[in-house]
């Protein structure tokens, strides 16, 4: 061991349903495991980036109502991702010491608390925490399946003084970062591609599936979005012998109100599907809250693929994009913050440290 | 075999991270089996972009990432393996599988028929026009195929049940399952690894653990494996449940499926 002590960050306020979500399980489908996942694996990958990941480690995904966390360890690096999110960092007594907006990290030290602000649009906001958490994998993948109680941190949402086991005790020299200008907004129009059982459905019903809004209803969850609208008729009705279904699958039961299938999906079912969300729109659905309005516009599958392709490459221009925190101001409080240097702050020091 | 089953192969299209590749429009034991066979061709074929693959009663999900493949190209690479496994299989699919060469375990999983564990056997047996006694006699007389794993981690779906035990799902479905349970239904018998709601007729109660997260391969059952029921008395129950739960016993398959 290097010295530096484990380090942990630790609950003081869970919000509504906080959970440690990564990119999802996958390869356990045949086994009836979903794959889970954050429902907004953007905004996951957009925080893992500025906190000085990879894309895809694990963070945590709050839903509706931020968490608030202390910091036990020397230091701790973290990010906020979210449309609307941002941190609060409290001192040790809770007293708001400022503000940090999304896609810029922070550096904290031992006692202070981050609290994730988000009063929407989005209704869920990823943070991610440099080096990620030393929890242990659930077949290859940290994250929460609350329904079977595996992954994460017991297999469930985040309680009030949990501690999450830190794989770094102390933030790296790499100093805070910023994304900027990029996009992370809520679904309005979700583009899909027609099937796998477009042909159990009347023309009707493909024609109100691109042609009207739906309302998001309050019954959804990390399962589906669930719809309300006019209702899509079936030819010969909604039950089919189950098969697998896909990510973004818009499922239909008898009553004809769609139902989006999202990160907690089951692995299979026996509702027809008429259409299906694409895997780049797929995200900005994890944005969405009861009463949002959403629409859909059909691609063929090429362009859906050829979206994929794009939005890969975007992610992938992220790190490249990042850039440093604050001026010399700024670096003076956080050397304060982190007993670096103490008394009177000597200019060259400073300037060495840049 | 009742009519028009297995028809010519379709792909559906589920948007650009999956492809389903529908054998009929039924669940029948013969497209079931045909099911796995192709889940163990397209498994060994290696496809680049292939993510995993979801076998289910009459289709095979492909999920794939649209990085690294396209609908076109994978397409172009099933249609052989379909087509020629259609060709070769050159039987009828609808009554036998037991020739499928799909690699499986055979399992012998002990299940206790006690009226406390299967408070359905009464009303199974007043529906089929049995004698209770006959219920987990008949239930435990033949193997069974397990065609797909779903609805819950870990949870088998498992053909054929003897014709004399066929009856629909319970009109009113149970809001709690006991985890363990095993049920039957339509032409299938499955069990319940972990407490759910369930509308199946239970009747029996197994002390194995057939989802465990900490094992290396969680889910006791994968499909193509096969199961026969061991009927063991409420001591032998207790016995291996308290076992189980001490890690001093788990069950091992008995061989390879054939």
């Amino acid at each position: 061991m290097s010295g530096a002590r484990q380090g942990a960050l630790v609950v003081v306020a869970p919000g509504l349903s906080t959970t440690v979500q990564d990119r999802g399980r996958v390869g356990w489908q045949r086994f009836g495991v979903p794959v889970s996942g954050a429902l907004d694996a953007d905004a996951l990958a957009a925080a893992n980036i500025v906190a000085g990941n990879t894309a895809g480690e694990a963070g945590l995904e709050c839903l509706y109502q931020g968490c608030e966390l202390q910091i036990d360890a020397e230091s701790a690096r973290v990010a906020v991702a979210g449309a609307g999110a941002s941190l609060d960092i409290l001192d040790a007594g809770g007293a708001l010491s400022r503000n940090v907006p999304a896609l810029e990290s922070v550096t904290l030290v031992a006692g202070q608390r981050a609290r994730v602000k988000m009063p929407g649009p989005s209704i869920s906001a990823y943070l991610a925490i440099e080096g990620g958490f030393a929890l242990p994998a659930v077949m290859g993948s940290l994250s929460t399946y609350v329904r079977a109680a595996i992954g994460g941190l017991g297999g469930r949402r985040l309680r009030a003084r949990d501690a999450l086991p830190l794989a770094m005790g102390a933030a790296s020299a790499r100093g805070d970062k910023r994304l900027l200008d990029i996009a992370l907004a809520p679904a309005t129009t979700a583009r899909v591609v027609l099937g796998p059982q477009d042909d159990h459905f009347t023309a009707a019903a493909i024609a109100r599936l691109t042609g009207e809004a739906f309302l998001v209803l309050p019954a959804s969850d990390r399962m589906g979005l669930r719809l309300g609208g006019s209702k899509l008729e079936h030819i010969r009705g909604a039950d089919i012998v189950s098969d697998g279904i896909a990510p973004g699958a818009i499922q239909v039961p008898g009553d004809g109100l769609p139902i989006v299938m999202l990160a907690d999906r089951q692995t299979t079912g026996g509702y027809t599907k008429i259409a299906t969300v694409i895997s780049a729109d797929l995200p900005a659905l994890g944005r969405v809250g009861p009463g949002a309005f959403l629409r859909f516009a059909v691609v063929d599958v090429e362009a859906a693929e050829a979206l994929a392709h794009q939005r890969a490459i975007v992610i992938d221009s992220w790190v490249g994009r990042l850039v440093e925190t604050g001026g010399i101001a700024d670096r003076f409080a956080l050397l304060y913050d982190v007993n670096l240097i103490s008394g009177v702050v000597d200019g060259d020091d400073t300037m060495s440290l840049r | 075999m009742t009519g028009g089953a297995l028809t010519t192969p379709r792909f559906l299209q589920a948007g650009d991270t999956a492809l389903t590749v529908e054998l009929g429009a039924t669940a029948e034991l013969g497209l079931s089996l045909r099911v796995l066979e192709l889940y163990a061709q397209i498994s060994s074929a290696g496809l680049p972009g292939v993510v995993e693959l979801v076998p289910t009663l009459r289709s095979l999900t492909v999920h794939y990432d649209p990085r690294v493949t396209s609908s076109r190209v994978l397409r172009a690479a099933l249609a052989p393996i379909v087509d020629v496994g259609l060709a070769e299989s050159g039987r009828d699919v609808s009554t036998d599988g037991n020739a499928v060469p799909v690699p499986g375990r055979r399992w012998l999983m002990p299940a206790c028929y006690a009226p406390e564990f299967g408070p359905d056997i009464e009303s199974v047996a007043a529906a089929c026009g049995l004698d209770a006694g006959q219920v987990p006699a008949l239930h435990a007389s033949v193997p069974y195929r397990v065609l797909m794993v779903g609805f819950l981690p870990g949870h088998p779906y498992m053909g054929n049940l003897p014709p004399p035990l066929r009856i629909p799902r319970r009109d009113t479905p149970r809001t709690s399952v006991p985890a363990g349970s095993v049920a039957i239904a339509t032409t299938m018998s499955v069990i319940y690894p972990l407490e759910s709601p369930g509308g199946w007729h239970i009747i029996a109660r197994t002390p194995v653990a057939l989802f465990d997260a900490t094992r290396a391969e969680p889910s006791l059952l994968a499909p193509g494996d096969e199961v026969r029921f061991r009927p063991i008395g409420r001591d032998e129950f207790d016995a291996l449940s308290a076992a189980v739960a001490a890690g001093t016993w788990a069950i091992e398959p008995v061989g390879a499926a054939p």
